[in-house]
């Protein structure tokens, strides 16, 4: 016991009392965060299945419905999000040489992007809801002979791209956090652990829209 | 040494139970042996809620004609599978057992993430409660597997609640695996090599894999049904252009994995007990805990079995039948082993022993016949008949129930600081043998001869084999009861147990407090000697 607490006297900054040492803390979080990442990915492998089981049986349907996706929003969104890693690198970069400020715009910088690709969803979502190619009762297709075919193409399509948002709001509020703890210092050079974890998190989510954009928006679509 | 101190200064010492008392140093407690203790306490809440359906299903089965409306019988069966699977059979020994166990085997503090710990702890509650719920408005019909369309389309239950209530538990599941696999990987003590980890902490980690890699699976599927559930569009149901042999594909993906989550924390256990009580090392170690490994990678490989007769492609089922014999093999590796551990061991029959015996015996006939169905043709015969039922409760009941009373008692000396009365407990244990073979194996024949599962009537000549089932199961609630009311006097008047009352091996016994301190050490624990090392009893490596 007077082991640990003489331990618990001198540790580092951001230390908790039943790690040896901040190495160790740095190791687990970051074993952690890549074992969460997998579950991420498997989360959302289920919906990767299911689209490629349905494209695979409903070639043509698809080949119509990808005619409604807005391409232009569509890649604007994706320039948005490499650009936001890259700015949520810079700002693991300034946490790791302890530059508080820089930090901060970097941190700052990545919100503000990811709220831009938010927006930019939200604008595509309004065009299906108005053209009623929102999956559900209201649910109209103009080519009667694809009319459940397409609703599914779309059910993923919400289905995929809502939760991929859902991620992007879990993100922005993460990014909210580590801006107000930046602001009362409370990371140093020595403690930056929850910086490079979230970073981690946002390129996961950054990667699950650089393989949604091509399926859902690219492949398929008539010339 | 510490071991040696006498009773008085052990009762004197702090320990984890001792060192606050408030409903707050519980409820908002990230000790991981409190936090073990929660798990414990609800999970046996929602064994005994499972097995009051499990007594309604029995009851009706008495007569052909049944007791219960058809309805009723449906939504027994189904939340008996749903609260037993998703709130009592995932959970138990993990969230027990070895949240208790696992930092103090490899000589930690804590878990690596105590407060996510508690988080997973809250989010099984949250589940439950919304489980139960749905049980108190009226329950649910489509039986625990949810298949669609029933579940999307036809059902008029409470589908999407119950499915929140598993989605949600199954983040705690998520949870726990996730602070395992962290705990094993960086938290281990000086001396504490992957070949010296006991095959209990083995065990876990390979559960926790499967833990973390097909939980997220369930959970996406059954969002995916809730999501066509309301919106009526089809991505499960024929009429609407969609596929339910998807759903199966995507329930399986995850839920045959999970029954390995069901059976690989009680091998962990017997390894530990039988080693024990044969006074020897694991014959075989390595292969024992590389069997554990290839059981949750194997596992992933074989969910077709579950699809034979639902129109998947032939090929594809044959590819799934080769693969499912070969889970036979890392399970026979480790039957054997257990059996040649005890060979020429010297072996006692204490309680904990009993139950191992009960889960060597059981868990091979469970295995066994898992190879009948994993025979195609075999299968197509006895498809949704009595004789699955049969099959995996001897895996599920005779296999990880059996391990997790065996494994309580085992450690209850350890978690309690007492012991518990030995010949009330062996009692219990051959009632529990007694009780479960005489409810489970009439239904290998039940099934064998063509009853199927799930419906509430049957024809007169399957009555004799019913009766027997269902006086089985009322000797088998005596077994299980009997350890509650024992085990909750020993807790509070049982004698004091010294520090390591089975003289086992293992950090647990040799090197950790009984009752543990909150940091389970007094000292950093180092470990010189290989696990299991029973023969060099008497060479005991001295410390501090």
């Amino acid at each position: 016991m007077a082991d640990a607490k003489a331990a618990v006297a001198v540790h580092d900054a951001g230390l908790r009392h039943h790690f040896d040492d901040s190495a160790q803390q740095f190791q687990s979080s970051t074993i952690g965060m890549w074992v969460f990442l997998v579950t991420e990915i498997m989360f959302f492998g289920g919906m990767f299945a299911a689209y490629t089981v349905y494209r695979g049986l409903y070639p043509d349907a698809f080949a119509s419905t990808s005619r409604f996706m807005n391409v232009t929003i569509g890649g604007i969104n994706t320039a948005v999000l490499i650009f936001s890693s890259f700015t949520m690198v810079l700002a693991v970069r300034s946490a790791q040489l302890g530059q508080k400020k820089a930090l901060i715009i970097f941190l700052v910088l990545t919100l503000i992007l990811g709220s831009v690709f938010l927006c930019l969803k939200y604008v595509e979502y309004h065009e299906k809801w108005v053209d009623h190619h929102v999956p559900g009762p209201a649910f109209q297709y103009a080519d009667s002979r694809y009319f459940h075919q397409a609703q599914i193409l779309f059910f993923l399509y919400f289905a995929m791209t809502g939760m991929h948002a859902i991620h992007m709001i879990v993100g922005a509020g993460l990014l909210i956090t580590l801006i107000v703890m930046a602001a009362r210092n409370s990371f140093s050079r020595g403690w930056y652990t929850p910086v490079e974890m979230i970073g981690l998190y946002w390129h996961f989510v950054d990667i699950v829209w650089i393989f949604l954009f091509p399926l859902l928006y690219l492949i398929g679509r008539p010339k | 040494m510490s071991t040696m101190l006498p009773f008085a200064q052990i009762e004197a010492r702090p320990n984890y139970l001792n060192v606050d008392y408030g409903w707050k140093s519980w409820l908002f407690t990230t000790d991981h042996k409190r936090i073990a203790l929660l798990y414990l306490f609800s999970i046996t809440a929602f064994f005994f809620v499972g097995g009051a359906f499990a007594v309604g299903m029995r009851l009706n089965l008495l007569t052909p004609d049944g007791l219960f409306a058809h309805d009723t019988y449906n939504k027994l069966f189904t939340m008996h599978g749903i609260i037993m699977v998703f709130f009592f059979l995932v959970p138990s020994i993990p969230a027990t057992l070895g949240n208790f166990l696992i930092p103090i085997m490899v000589g930690a503090r804590d878990l690596a993430f105590p407060r996510i710990n508690l988080l997973s702890w809250y989010l099984y509650i949250i589940g439950g409660v919304i489980a139960l719920a749905a049980i108190a408005q009226g329950g649910v019909d489509t039986g625990w597997t949810f298949y669609a369309p029933f579940s999307s389309t036809y059902s008029n239950t409470h589908v999407i609640l119950t499915a929140i209530g598993v989605f949600v538990s199954g983040f705690s599941s998520i949870l726990t695996g996730l602070n395992f696999i962290v705990t094993v990987h960086t938290m281990r003590a000086p001396g504490m090599t992957w070949g010296r980890l006991p095959l209990f902490v083995w065990g876990h980690y390979a559960t926790s894999l499967i833990q973390v890699l097909g939980t997220p699976v369930i959970a996406i599927t059954l969002v995916l049904l809730g999501l066509e559930r309301i919106l009526h569009a089809g991505i499960f149901d024929p009429a609407l252009g969609g596929d339910p042999v998807l759903f199966q594909h995507l329930f399986w993906f995850y839920s045959h994995p999970a029954v390995y989550i069901m059976i690989l924390p009680g091998m962990a256990v017997i390894s530990e007990i039988v080693a024990c009580f044969s006074r020897k090392a694991i014959f075989g170690y390595t292969f024992v805990a590389i069997s554990s490994i290839a059981i949750a990678v194997l596992g992933f490989l074989v969910w077709g079995h579950h699809l034979f007769v639902a129109g998947q492609s032939m090929y594809a089922s044959v590819v799934f039948s080769f693969l499912s014999f070969l889970v036979a093999i890392p399970s026979a590796i480790k039957v054997f082993n257990w059996t040649a551990t005890m060979y020429k061991g010297s072996i006692s029959y204490e309680t904990p022993m009993l139950y191992a015996f009960g889960f060597i015996g059981l868990f091979t006939m469970g295995g066994l016949t898992g190879l009948f169905l994993a025979t195609l043709a075999i299968d197509v015969h006895v498809t949704d008949t009595y004789f699955v039922i049969a099959h995996f409760h001897y895996v599920m009941v005779g296999g990880m129930v059996m391990a997790y009373m065996g494994g309580i008692h085992f450690w209850f000396p350890k978690i309690s600081g007492r012991m518990y009365p030995e010949n009330w407990a062996r009692f219990a244990a051959l009632i529990v043998f007694v009780g479960f073979n005489l409810t489970f194996f009439p239904q290998f024949i039940l099934g064998y001869q063509g009853m199927p599962r799930r419906y509430a009537h049957y024809p007169p000549e399957f009555q004799v084999l019913n009766v027997m089932s269902t006086a089985g199961a009322s000797i088998l609630a005596v077994g299980y009861v009997l350890p509650m009311i024992y085990l909750a006097w020993a807790w509070r008047k049982g004698p004091k147990a010294p520090q390591n009352p089975w003289n086992a091996k293992g950090l647990e016994w040799e090197q950790s407090p009984t009752p543990p301190p909150t940091f389970n050490f007094e000292t950093q624990p180092v470990v010189t000697e290989p696990a299991y090392n029973y023969s060099g009893e008497e060479e005991e490596v001295q410390r501090g």
